[in-house]
């Protein structure tokens, strides 16, 4: 048996979406498919330019040095070779004006592309660029860097321990000071953090020490809850430490032109990036062009690009010639940022019934050399929030190593702290003889669930929670009931095993402006600043607003992707917040074209405003009567000018918006507006996720045979994109239980899986051939759309489900990391206890 | 002076379209030259820049190493076939089906098309200090990494270590062990024709090289005799992923029986050792024994007599057990309706 087999079962991801809506809901093909799947969309490194050079980069043997001379005589006297950038050349980092006018200091701990202090093997210490990348790599071969060793650190436990070494000069942890009543949290600062000997006693036992911890909060009355508890289980668990690996590197291409530096790049932002060029180069915001169409994924790594692109930017500069930097696939293993991995404690009471009393959840986070991620943070959250702990408290260790650098990945500390919570509720369930599903079940955050610590006396909450209903039509879907009472479990060296798991993470922010034309030939064009990551809300959002003019979708036309091209102020596609955030937007321009159309409509036929309708390509009058045609309606804007075709525009829109609208006015009727819609609550979504494996016990291999996402993710928009993402994202968490990891030699503090395969991200193989999924489409109550985003929110269930039906299969007693390989398997199936090294990073 | 990979330098490239100008060409290079056949395993050397040769020999346009013939006793395959032309051949299918099956979990299908028998069987141990340009010992220095107190070594070596605990990944030398194949070497000298578990070779002979060949040599073609056509096989390969993955160990067997007994067998495994492992005690103690259960566990404990785990790899001592009782005893299947 492997995973081959097509379940002949009804298809749960072929129900029908979108009831009472014309393009809600509904399937259609995205205008970037098809240069997609042919071939002929153009991501960065596909560029070319006049008399470009190629730049390659010199990256640190090292895990933590000093740089103290550079040699480079030779490799600049080289035919063809042009320019070298080292740190010295880079720009002072720049702070940041927020909006609202506040001033954000530049860290002196940030990342700057280049260093003259190398903090883990495989940074960047230099650039040449010359003709040809060939050229360019004999150059770096040329060149000779005196380093003077320093102390280094790759396992966050080592440079815990007293007298251990510290990953940088000045510490070895983040810390933040606490908010006060009239403040919020101080920027995070590196300081050094040191546990006694006797914290490193639990150690001896396989259990995390829990030393001091600079983050703590807590709420409800943790020792009752303990007290008054059935069960009591204290399990300590390590999650893995993940590299993006996005199937586009980092590449970037860069040139000037009269005084404006043109990037090309990927990015999960196109108009967020733009500011993100401006403050590394430390230039004004007018001098940078952002060109990025497609982007070959991101899952948090490109944010806004990455800070590596500013190299081929400074030496195009430099050379005064466009500079390609094509980034290879060991590169991107450094640079390409990576999941922190966790070393957890979790020590959780449950009732009999299963009901969570109390929770006490240690975690240190294995942040790598640079700027603080917030993913032990946000792990207590999530954790609070799925699970509902009658009394909570969350303890958190941001420790810094000589490892690479961390960013969010999909559900960033949402994964971590779901993966470490789920085997201990699946191990209660077991003990207490409560069935899974039901156990989550009396567990579930329900409507508007509070989560997070107490501030000010009061816990934030959701917007609303259908986790239930999600958890009980996927069980009913999976046929859960069915398949837990088959028998016999196993049969010959095969075990079968179900497990099931919860999930959720962030689903949406607020706030953010919308912009579109209606064109005098009676076409509509969406200005989108969402990037073009892969997940299709970079189109999909549009739709809501199509929806809301009534407007054929083959009448509609999407800009994106090029800061030039008059984008509105648009979220990041970070946090799962795009598909709420820009539905919103969307909608209230939509609104406001209706708004304007209804006002053209009126003074040129006659009547008052609300009198008129939009609908079918038209603004007509109620029951009848005159009309005119969107095509008119845009004509007549352009004569009316000032707030109907972009000579004036609102007022509350961002200053971005502003300058877009100003660069279209004139050209049909302009509608912009910001969200300004309330919202009570926080949004999330949530998952409920379910999967059986199948073990062979002589060998340790697994395959999972089946699995089915079940979501509350609000109102479906794109049914097909919803599934990639559901499924999609769902695999990249399967990724971190079935073999996804870093493997670091301490000694030398080098990552020795430094190849592609190495890291062995989870191919189409490895999952069922017949993944499915499901979604509720209950509207979030307390957004107009009623969508909410859903990339990350699959993510720890397709971990937390497989680690649970592996459980299932083999017991409690084989693993206690993840990933879990044959190795694991077979190795504690051997000893009749688990035979991994405890707590051990990087193995 | 610095190191940077993953940019392939220059080198000339010679493009011989038969046997007798490829020799010449390696003749005249000597050890200059870098023979190069699918590319899997010598891409990675070049871009990495470890290996930089003067003069690459590329053998695709060798028409006559790329055939699958019948022989007189058996077929011969010119070591420049694809596996995805064994996978698909029928008469290897047919007949030499333990080889089909081992084709056909190599890697990918993008590079079970590009990659070829002859360098399946010839390409270099994946050791991941040896690979990423560490001076250990295979690399002419003096310390092996992966066996120190701290080495990572999941994927090492549990029997014939000496210095080197590197292990062989190719999936397909153990099937053509145990069918007891020929392995053709052109040499300077002349031809000269190897059995299939004499052309690997352990660090105890040479620490540098996983096979015999020198420079100069060429492996031709790999012959397979008709004695264990139609045999009963056994393959099984065991890695993390489902594609795309190097064996943590495979076994490969061929098998005859008369009645209940097994009357012949050969056996091999690979990712055992620093080269595929015929296991002879294993089939000279199973030999006229049922084949059942009892035989296999027999079988397999035996096999794994004097095997030595380092820190991360003892489940391959298991592994290793259970793989080869499989392959003797069977492995019962399971069969849940859904």
């Amino acid at each position: 048996m492997d995973n081959k087999k097509v379940v002949d079962t009804a298809k749960a991801s072929d129900r029908q979406y979108g009831a009472g809506y014309k393009l809600i809901g509904k399937n259609y093909q995205t205008p970037d498919l098809y240069a997609k799947v042919t071939g002929n969309a153009k991501y960065a490194e596909d560029f070319r330019a006049e008399g470009m050079l190629f730049c390659k980069l010199l990256l640190s043997p090292m895990p933590h040095a000093r740089v103290r001379r550079i040699h480079a005589h030779a490799a600049l006297a080289m035919p063809g070779v042009k320019a070298i950038l080292t740190a010295d050349d880079l720009p002072a980092p720049a702070d940041t004006l927020t909006d609202n006018g506040t001033v954000i200091k530049a860290s002196k701990w940030g990342e700057r592309g280049l260093t003259m202090e190398p903090l883990y093997q495989g940074e960047p210490i230099l650039a040449v660029a010359a003709v040809d990348e060939l050229t360019a790599a004999e150059a770096i071969e040329k060149i000779q860097i005196d380093f003077e060793p320093l102390p280094f650190v790759v396992d966050p436990l080592d440079t815990l321990r007293p007298g251990g070494p510290n990953p940088r000069t000045d510490g070895n942890v983040w810390t933040r000071p606490a908010a006060t009543a009239s403040q919020g949290p101080g920027a995070p600062a590196v300081t050094e953090l040191k546990w006694t000997k006797a914290d490193f006693e639990e150690l001896k036992h396989g259990r995390l020490p829990l030393g001091k911890a600079p983050d703590e909060w807590s709420y409800g009355d943790l020792d009752s809850g303990f007290k008054n508890a059935a069960l009591v289980l204290d399990e300590t668990f390590v999650t893995p430490d993940t590299s993006h690996q996005t199937l586009e590197t980092r590449s970037a291409m860069a040139y000037w032109q009269n005084g404006k530096v043109y990037i090309h790049t990927g990015t999960q932002s196109t108009a967020q990036t733009l500011p993100a060029i401006a403050r590394w180069l430390n230039i004004d915001a007018e001098k940078v062009v952002f060109i990025s169409e497609y982007t070959g994924g991101g899952f948090g790594s490109k944010i806004t690009g990455g800070v590596s692109m500013i190299i081929p930017a400074l030496l195009s500069k430099k050379t005064n010639a466009p500079v390609m930097m094509r980034i290879s696939r060991e590169e991107e293993t450094f640079i390409g940022r990576a999941r922190p991995g966790f070393q957890g404690r979790m020590k959780v009471g449950f009732s009999k019934e299963g009901r969570i009393t109390a929770l006490d959840m240690f975690v240190i986070c294995d942040n790598g050399p640079y700027d603080a991620v917030g993913d032990g943070p946000s792990s207590g959250r999530i954790v609070s929030l799925l699970y509902q702990p009658q009394a909570m408290r969350w303890r958190g260790v941001t420790v810094m190593t000589n490892t690479p650098p961390r960013s969010a990945q999909s559900s960033p500390g949402g994964l971590q702290g779901i993966v470490l919570m789920e085997p201990v509720i699946a191990k209660a369930a077991r003990r207490l003889g409560v069935d899974q599903v039901a156990i989550r079940r009396i567990n579930c955050p329900e409507g508007k669930a509070p989560f997070g610590p107490l501030v000010q006396g009061k816990r934030q909450y959701a917007t609303s929670a259908f986790l239930k209903e999600a958890l009980d039509r996927g069980a009913e879907q999976f046929k859960w009931s069915e398949r837990v009472a088959r028998t016999p479990k196993r049969m010959g060296t095969k075990v079968r095993g179900v497990g099931v798991s919860l999930s959720c993470y962030v689903g949406g922010t607020i706030g953010f402006d919308g912009l579109l034309i209606i064109k005098p030939d009676g076409r509509i064009t969406f200005q989108s600043g969402i990037g073009n990551l892969g997940t299709e809300s970079v189109i999909d959002v549009h739709r809501a607003g199509a929806e809301v003019l009534g407007v054929p979708w083959e009448k509609c036309d999407v800009v994106w992707g090029n800061t030039t091209k008059n984008l509105p102020f648009t979220c990041v596609s970070g946090g799962s917040q795009t598909t709420h955030a820009m539905t919103r937007a969307a909608y209230a321009t939509a609104m406001d074209a209706k708004k304007k159309l209804q006002e053209i409509a009126a003074k040129k036929l006659g009547g008052k405003p609300e009198q008129y309708e939009v609908a079918n390509e038209r603004v007509f009058r109620k029951g009848g009567g005159a009309s005119m045609t969107l095509a008119q309606a845009a004509k007549y804007a352009i004569q009316l000018g000032g707030i109907y075709d972009g000579h004036e525009a609102p007022a509350d829109v961002h200053k971005m918006t502003k300058a877009s609208v100003a660069a279209l006015a004139g050209q049909g009727l302009v509608a912009a507006a910001k969200d300004n819609y309330p919202r009570d609550g926080s949004t999330f979504s949530y998952v409920a996720s379910f999967a059986e494996v199948e073990v062979d016990v002589e060998t340790g291999k697994y395959y999972i045979v089946d699995f089915l996402a079940s979501g509350d993710v609000g109102t479906v928009i794109h049914p097909r994109a919803l599934g990639g993402q559901m499924l999609g994202r769902s695999t990249l968490g399967m990724g971190h239980a079935i073999g996804q990891k870093w493997v670091f030699d301490p000694h030398y503090g080098e990552m020795v899986s430094k190849r592609f395969h190495h890291s062995k991200p989870p191919t189409i193989l490895d999952v069922p051939v017949d993944m499915q999924w499901t979604a509720l489409d209950i509207p979030d109550p307390e957004t107009p759309v009623g969508a909410r985003g859903v990339g990350e929110p699959p993510v720890a269930g397709g971990c937390g489900s497989i680690l649970n039906a592996l459980s299932d299969a083999l017991g409690d007693e084989i693993f206690q990391r993840a990933p879990v390989n044959a190795d694991t398997i077979l190795t504690s199936l051997e000893a009749g206890r688990p035979m991994q090294h405890p707590l051990m990073a990087h193995i | 002076m610095a190191v940077i990979r993953d940019v392939m330098p220059a080198f000339e490239l010679y493009q011989p379209s038969s046997v007798a100008d490829a020799q010449k060409l390696l003749e005249q290079h000597g050890s200059d030259a870098w023979v190069l056949a699918g590319g899997l395993d010598s891409f990675d050397w070049l871009k990495d820049r470890i290996r930089k040769p003067k003069a690459v020999v590329d053998l695709s346009g060798i028409e006559e190493l790329r055939a699958v013939r019948t022989t007189a006793d058996g077929i011969e395959i010119g070591a420049m076939t694809t596996l995805t032309e064994i996978v698909s051949h029928p008469l290897i299918k047919q007949k030499y089906d333990l080889l089909a099956q081992a084709a056909e979990v190599v890697a990918s299908p993008q590079i079970r098309n590009q990659g070829t028998i002859g360098g399946n069987v010839s390409q270099d141990t994946r050791c991941w200090y040896y690979r990423g340009g560490w001076p250990c010992y295979r690399a002419g220095g003096n310390i092996c990494y992966a066996d120190t107190p701290e080495g990572r070594n999941r994927e090492h070596a549990i029997l014939h270590a000496d210095r080197c605990v590197a292990v062989n990944p190719s999936d397909s030398a153990p099937a053509l062990i145990a069918l007891d194949a020929k392995f053709v070497v052109r040499t300077p000298k002349g031809e000269r024709v190897v059995d299939a578990e004499d052309y690997f070779i352990g660090p105890d002979i040479d620490i540098t090289r996983l096979h015999i060949l020198q420079p100069g040599d060429l492996l031709t073609a790999i012959r397979i005799p008709s004695t264990w056509a139609g045999a009963q096989f056994y393959f099984e390969k065991v890695r993390d992923r489902n594609v795309w993955d190097f064996a943590l160990m495979n076994v490969a067997s061929a098998m005859v029986t008369s009645g209940d007994r097994i009357e012949r067998i050969r056996i091999a495994v690979n990712g055992a050792a620093a080269r595929p492992l015929r296991l002879k005690a294993v089939e000279d103690a199973v030999r006229g024994k049922p084949r059942n259960a009892a035989t296999g566990e027999m079988a397999g404990k035996l096999a794994v007599q004097g095997a030595v785990p380092l820190q991360f790899n003892a489940y391959k001592i298991p592994l290793m057990r259970n793989l080869v009782k499989r392959a003797i005893g069977g492995v019962e299947e399971a069969t849940w309706a859904s």
